[in-house]
Parts: structure tokens; sequence; C-alpha cells
């Protein structure tokens, strides 16, 4: 019997870490951004090419910024949840149309609705490439010290805007400027 | 057969290489100033390739950015040249990416304390693994001959394998 125990108790330990490799979801890459200052950016709204939106005009509020693009598809996934939480009114939405055309972002935005205050127009991706965007659809939550506080990759489900985002936001909300 | 093949191969190559010789040819022609330019160039792509194919590519994660067809690894392609040709050295365009992506992208993680299990496991494992075998051994060598079984009678069963 005591020959097996070695064995036994070296498969259960490689079980366990198997089971959790299994498990961890390869996808989701850590920011480093987390807790330091947003990326500075300066891009022309979507809507108004003429006007640049900058760090500048987000000083001071919590705010959300969300990697959309008329090509994504599971963009149009975590469209309602965006727009229902644009209803909500409780912290500005911002959009990062990243890596698309103009004409077609904007014809995405009337047949699906805009929850949008605006979009930052990225056209080459650079700003995302700063905002180190690599899936589409993308989530920051920015502070008012302007500092990102959570990144989430990937559709925003109710789920996600219920248990992460709502309650951050109500902290972050309440924290001196 | 062979010598076949190798004609085959042959014709294509040649081509190919007559093809970029008059290529060559319409380049330079213009005068030196393009083929001044276009040397240094050559060694910014190699140093840009070397770069990349550390980099792990974040949207299909088994390939480097230097083999992947992802938008994503083109634009990084194109940044660390862009990177390069200002001028910074291959540590600040790695810099550049870890910063953005994290120490994820790296294909060869820096060594600290997060990553000294990955670093040192494997040999560390090996090294139990030899402790545990030279312990199990001593163990043995230590044992009378009586905890054994008899040998089997071997000569006779070798025999018939053999015939």
């Amino acid at each position: 019997m005591k020959r097996f125990i070695i064995p036994l108790a070296v498969f259960l330990v490689l079980a366990v870490f198997l089971a959790i490799g299994l498990k961890r979801d390869p996808r989701l890459v850590p920011s480093p951004l987390i807790d330091k200052p947003a990326p500075a950016f300066a891009l022309p709204s979507l809507q108004d090419p003429s006007r640049v939106l900058n760090n500048g005009h987000m000083k001071g509020q919590v705010w959300v910024l969300n990697v959309w693009a008329s090509w994504c598809r599971a963009c149009r996934e975590e469209h309602p949840v965006l727009i229902d939480f644009a209803r909500q009114g409780l912290v500005p939405l911002y959009g990062l149309n990243y890596k698309d055309q103009r004409a077609d972002a904007q014809g995405w935005l009337a047949q699906h609705g805009n929850p949008y205050a605006d979009s930052l127009f990225d056209e080459a991706g650079r700003v995302g490439m700063d905002f180190g965007v690599y899936g589409v659809p993308e989530t920051f939550v920015i502070d008012k010290a302007g500092k990102v506080r959570l990144k989430h990759v990937g559709p925003v489900t109710p789920q996600v805007l219920q248990e992460q985002l709502l309650p951050l936001l109500q902290q972050l909300k309440g924290e001196p400027t | 057969m062979k010598h076949a093949m190798v004609n085959w191969m042959a014709v294509p190559l040649l081509v190919l290489s007559m093809l970029g010789v008059c290529a060559g040819v319409v380049h330079a022609a213009p005068g030196t100033a393009a083929a001044v330019a276009s040397a240094p160039d050559e060694a910014m792509n190699k140093r840009m390739m070397a770069i990349a194919t550390e980099l792990r590519c974040l949207v299909c994660q088994n390939q480097t950015v230097a083999d992947s067809h992802a938008d994503l690894a083109v634009d990084l392609r194109q940044q660390i040249l862009t990177l390069l040709q200002e001028g910074q050295t291959d540590e600040q365009v790695r810099t550049f990416m870890t910063d953005r992506y994290g120490d994820f992208i790296l294909y060869r993680p820096p060594v600290d304390a997060r990553t000294s299990l990955l670093w040192f496991g494997p040999a560390a494992l090996a090294v139990l693994g030899l402790v545990g075998l030279w312990w199990m051994l001593r163990q043995r060598s230590r044992m009378p001959a009586q905890a054994f079984d008899p040998d089997a009678p071997e000569p006779t069963e070798e025999g018939q394998h053999h015939v």
C-alpha cells in the first residue's frame, strides 16, 4: 500500500495544476495599465471630424472607454448592454472606434443606436495600441485622476455590468477628485 | 529521376534570380541615393524581425509577431520599424511593448519573483527526481539479498528467444 502513496500524491498535484490551467482563459491577458495614467490621446470625433478629443476633456470625472468597430461581431452582442448602461447616465461612456472606416462606423451607430457621448476615431489603431488593445471589444474604466482602473476584454455582458462595472463606478464616483 | 527533379526546380529558381537581378538594376538605376537609403532599411528590417520573433502575437497566441498575419501583428511590426527608425534601441522597443501589453507579450519573460517557478521549476524538478532516484537506489543497495525475489532462470529463456 505504502508504495502507492508517492505516485498517487504526485498524480494528484499534477491533476490539480492541470485543472487550474484548463480553467484559465489564455485570452485574458492582465493589462499593465491598471492603476497607471491612461495613455495620452488626441483624436478626431467620429461624428464631427473637426472636433479633436483628448484626455483634457475627461479630466476630473470617472468615465468609461469602450473599444468597438463596425467589423467587430462581438460588439453587436454587447451593444444592447451598452445602450442600457448609457441610459442609466451614471458616468459618460465614450467609444474608441478602432481601425474602422468613418462611413461604416457612422452607419453602424445609425442602425444599432448610439450609446456613446462621442467616439474617438482611431483609424490607424495607434491609440488602440497605446491602450494595449488586442481583442475588440474591450472596455476601460478611468477614474477622476485619469488612471485606468479596470480593463475588460470581450463583450460586456449584463453579468459583467452588474458585478464588475457598476460597483466599481459607484465606488470611483465617491472618491475625492 | 533525381536529376529531372533538380532540373525542374532549377528553372523557376533561375527565372526568379534573373528577375531579381533585373529588378535590382532598375532600382539602382535612378542613382546611388536610392541604394544608400535601402541598405540601412534592410539592416533595420533584420533588427525588426529579430525583435518580432521574440514577441507573442496576442491575437493568435501560438505565433510570434514575426510570422503572424493578424492585423495587430502587422501593425506591431510596422510600429517596431518606426521606433527603430526614430533611433530607439532594441531594449526601448521591448519596453514599449511591455508597457502596453505586459510581460505576456515576451516569449522570454524577465526573471523575477513571479516568474521564478517558470524559469527554475523544470531544473528543480529534475534535481528532485535525481535526488529521489539516488536515495532509492541507496536504500535498495543496503537491503539484504533476501528482500528481493530470486532471479528468474534467464539463460534458458534468452536462449529460447534467440532461436
